[in-house]
């Protein structure tokens, strides 16, 4: 038995801030002093607070240790666990009470408390290599409920009742979408996970499949006894190492348990699960593209319908749903549909996790019920936009997605609402950002995004994107007229109208949404030729102030290109034809003599 | 897994690990002094014995932890139990075999055991 427990992160972010090492260095630290079989070192799932990462909790004072390196771990183990003196000065400092110097409970601090984990209520508790510690989290017992005590229209029923929406982007009711598959003639039927996330900043599904990789396999197995299904397909994107590396690991513990295979609780009921790795191509997002790619064909999407629930994988009825969907089944199963339904929002139940990344103090994962505002998930939650800046906009929906501008910041995020102002769930990836960023240049970097991506079966999307980024490229060049504005926008409507699959439909929404809410920008680009934000190069001209200017040659002697000039303690000049733009003279300039307009 | 019996059975044996994890704030606080002149005296056997017995016992709302000097090196191994509500009680030179005592009598039975208190051992 052992008296404590070291909680350690080893998820993505803290393991390439090497919390591998820092396991290693604690076990070799607590065998050197005896004390290995006295404290049990778990390597866990994400925290969230992947800003303060490598993350470490040590139970039962709970005390959380932030940004910990492994030159810190002999003091940890000498002070804290051999002597039960915490070490204040790697605490998390949020936990820390300023006034009295007590600590507070993680739970009350301001990242933590306005969450509500539901999907990641294992993620950072449990080793999600052990299938034990999620038995011991009720793991696997709404999967027993359901074949033992339901019958697949209850488990349909109870899913629909629950107001459960897909996850992954759309947002179709997941159990409409069961009850289309289970209404198929009985036969071969197939459920897949669509574990390819792909849009840029979004890294929730896979800190799901890292840190509790069971609550995926009992949710798919659970939809198999749902719909009459005896084979699932994981598809998740070989770029994600460490989330393959723990599915590999639980599918096997999963079936020496028998909770995977024949008969599952005794029953008549059989299901397996297979992985299948994806090259990581964006459009094998998309759930057709996705299934022809598990078919061992080239990516591409098809029209739709045929829908999937009736004609998907090899032909066969099929369900798809996203990871973190189906992260929330088992507890959907277990709680029932009303204590699920009873948090949300009228038309969006639930919560959902969101990945913060961009101009936020606390980049992380969060997980809030639906309905809170930006304001609360940015400003909360995220700790605001670090170093004194101005929020102006926060992405969402990644590429298919739209910016929402500060003056919707106390909307309440739910689909509906999203998508009416001109934005979307999409994965939940939320990119913050201030007034150093550019809102063309923003749309710009999603093109850029699209166009690559783009698999090229229609065109539509393979050539329409293209010139939606040439225009994009000429606005930001300073070479575009109010003429090629117009073009931009009728050319988006266009690729919307017109192209094959969801990917092509949402392509150009970065370039409408922001032209929506800052056209502004896109005029000051077109007309005045220049960049409000500072960020595009070819308007920018740096310029040296007489005044201030000291003659110190510094910025001279750090020009690649030779293009300043000027005598020793005689201010010097810039020529513009030469300068490139690099911003390397402004940097290194002490006294405030250069600057950029 | 053939029945759910099977699984409910595994769930209770991995629990009590698991339980470490959580965050409680009612739970009776059971600790141990670990600074060096604790070490010295014996207190990482007693330690031991307190996790052990609580383990054995599956008490779930109990919280066993170190903590410094608190001044009297003398009379260590100290330990000391707080139950939520009530006023702290402070074990001196305490070995396996008497910790294992006050698991069972004060912090399971709610009975203080007196002889070996640090008032009982003063006189």
């Amino acid at each position: 038995m052992y008296r404590s427990t070291v909680l350690v992160c080893g998820g993505t972010g803290c393991t390439s801030s090497h919390s591998e090492e820092i396991i290693e260095a604690l076990n070799t630290q607590l065998a050197d002093k005896g004390l290995d079989k006295e404290v049990n070192v778990v390597k866990t799932g994400c925290f969230g607070l992947c800003a303060l990462g490598p993350i470490m909790i040590v139970y039962p004072e709970g005390s959380f240790y932030s940004m910990v390196k492994v030159d810190d771990i002999p003091e940890i183990v000498e002070e804290h666990l051999l002597k039960g003196r915490i070490v204040t000065r790697l605490l998390y400092q949020e936990t820390v009470d300023k006034e009295d110097n007590t600590i507070k409970s993680l739970n009350e601090t301001a990242f933590y408390k306005k969450q509500r984990r539901t999907a990641l209520r294992n993620c950072g508790v449990i080793n999600p290599a052990v299938i034990d510690e999620y038995i011991a989290m009720n793991g696997y017992e709404a999967l027993g409920k359901c074949v033992t005590e339901m019958t697949p229209e209850d488990v349909v029923n109870e899913i629909k009742e629950s107001g459960l929406r897909g996850r992954g982007g759309g947002g179709f009711p997941t159990g409409l979408k069961w009850a289309f598959a289970q209404a198929q003639p009985k036969g071969v039927k197939y459920v897949c996970c669509n574990a390819d996330e792909g849009d840029p900043g979004a890294f929730m599904d896979r800190s799901i499949l890292e840190g509790d990789p069971h609550a995926l396999l009992e949710a798919m197995a659970i939809a198999g006894y749902a719909i009459g299904s005896e084979q699932g397909y994981i598809y998740v994107r070989a770029e994600y190492p460490i989330a393959v590396e723990r599915l590999q690991i639980a599918l096997k513990q999963a079936r020496e348990y028998g909770l995977l295979g024949k008969n599952i609780f005794g029953s008549d009921f059989s299901f397996d699960i297979e992985l299948r790795l994806g090259a990581g191509a964006f459009v094998c997002g998309e759930e057709t593209a996705l299934m022809t790619s598990i078919e061992g064909k080239r990516g591409e999407p098809r029209p739709r319908p045929p829908f999937p629930a009736v004609k998907g994988l090899f032909g066969k009825p099929t369900i798809l749903n996203n990871v973190e969907t189906y992260a929330n089944i088992p507890q959907i199963i277990l709680n029932g549909a009303s204590w699920f339904n009873s948090v949300g929002t009228e038309k969006s139940k639930g919560t959902k996790v969101f990945a913060l990344g961009g101009k936020i103090k606390h980049t992380g994962l969060v997980e809030v019920p639906m309905g809170t505002t930006l304001r609360e998930i940015v400003d909360d939650i995220g700790g605001g936009v670090p170093d004194g800046r101005k929020f102006k906009a926060a992405q969402t929906g990644g590429p298919s997605g739209g910016c929402i501008p500060a003056e919707h910041f106390d909307i309440p995020i739910d689909y509906d609402n999203l998508i009416s102002i001109g934005s979307m769930m999409g994965s939940g990836g939320l990119i913050v950002m201030d007034d150093t960023n550019c809102m063309v240049d923003i749309a710009k970097f999603f093109l850029e995004f699209t166009v690559d991506e783009s698999c090229g079966k229609c065109t539509p999307c393979r050539l329409g994107t293209k010139r939606l980024l040439e225009k994009l490229n000429k606005i930001t060049s300073g070479n575009a007229t109010m003429a090629d504005l117009d073009e931009l926008e009728e050319l988006c409507y266009y690729i919307k109208e017109n192209s094959l699959c969801g990917l092509g439909q949402t392509a150009p929404n970065p370039v409408l949404s922001t032209l929506h809410y800052f056209r502004d920008e896109y005029i000051a680009h077109v007309v005045d030729k220049k960049c409000p934000a500072g960020v595009c190069k070819s308007l920018l001209q740096y310029n040296v102030d007489a005044d201030k200017c000291r003659g110190c040659t510094a910025c001279a002697r750090v020009c690649p290109t030779g293009a300043i000039s000027g005598k020793v303690k005689e201010a010097h000049v810039i020529d513009h034809s030469k300068c490139i733009k690099c911003g390397a003279c402004m940097e290194k300039c002490k006294f405030d003599a250069i600057s950029k307009s | 897994m053939k029945s759910l019996e099977e699984l409910k059975a595994i769930r209770e044996k991995a629990q009590a690990q698991i339980n470490l994890r959580e965050e409680k704030s009612d739970a009776v606080r059971v600790l141990v002094g670990m600074a060096t002149c604790g070490i010295a005296a014996g207190a990482r056997p007693v330690l031991n014995a307190i996790v052990d017995e609580v383990a054995k016992r599956g008490l779930k709302n109990v919280i066993v932890t170190q903590t410094g000097c608190i001044g009297i090196c003398q009379y260590e191994p100290v330990v000391e139990v707080e139950i939520p509500g009530q006023e702290k009680i402070t074990y001196v030179k305490m070995t396996a075999e008497k910790a294992v005592r006050v698991v069972n009598d004060h912090v399971v039975n709610k009975q203080p055991v007196t002889e070996f208190t640090i008032g009982a051992v003063n006189k």
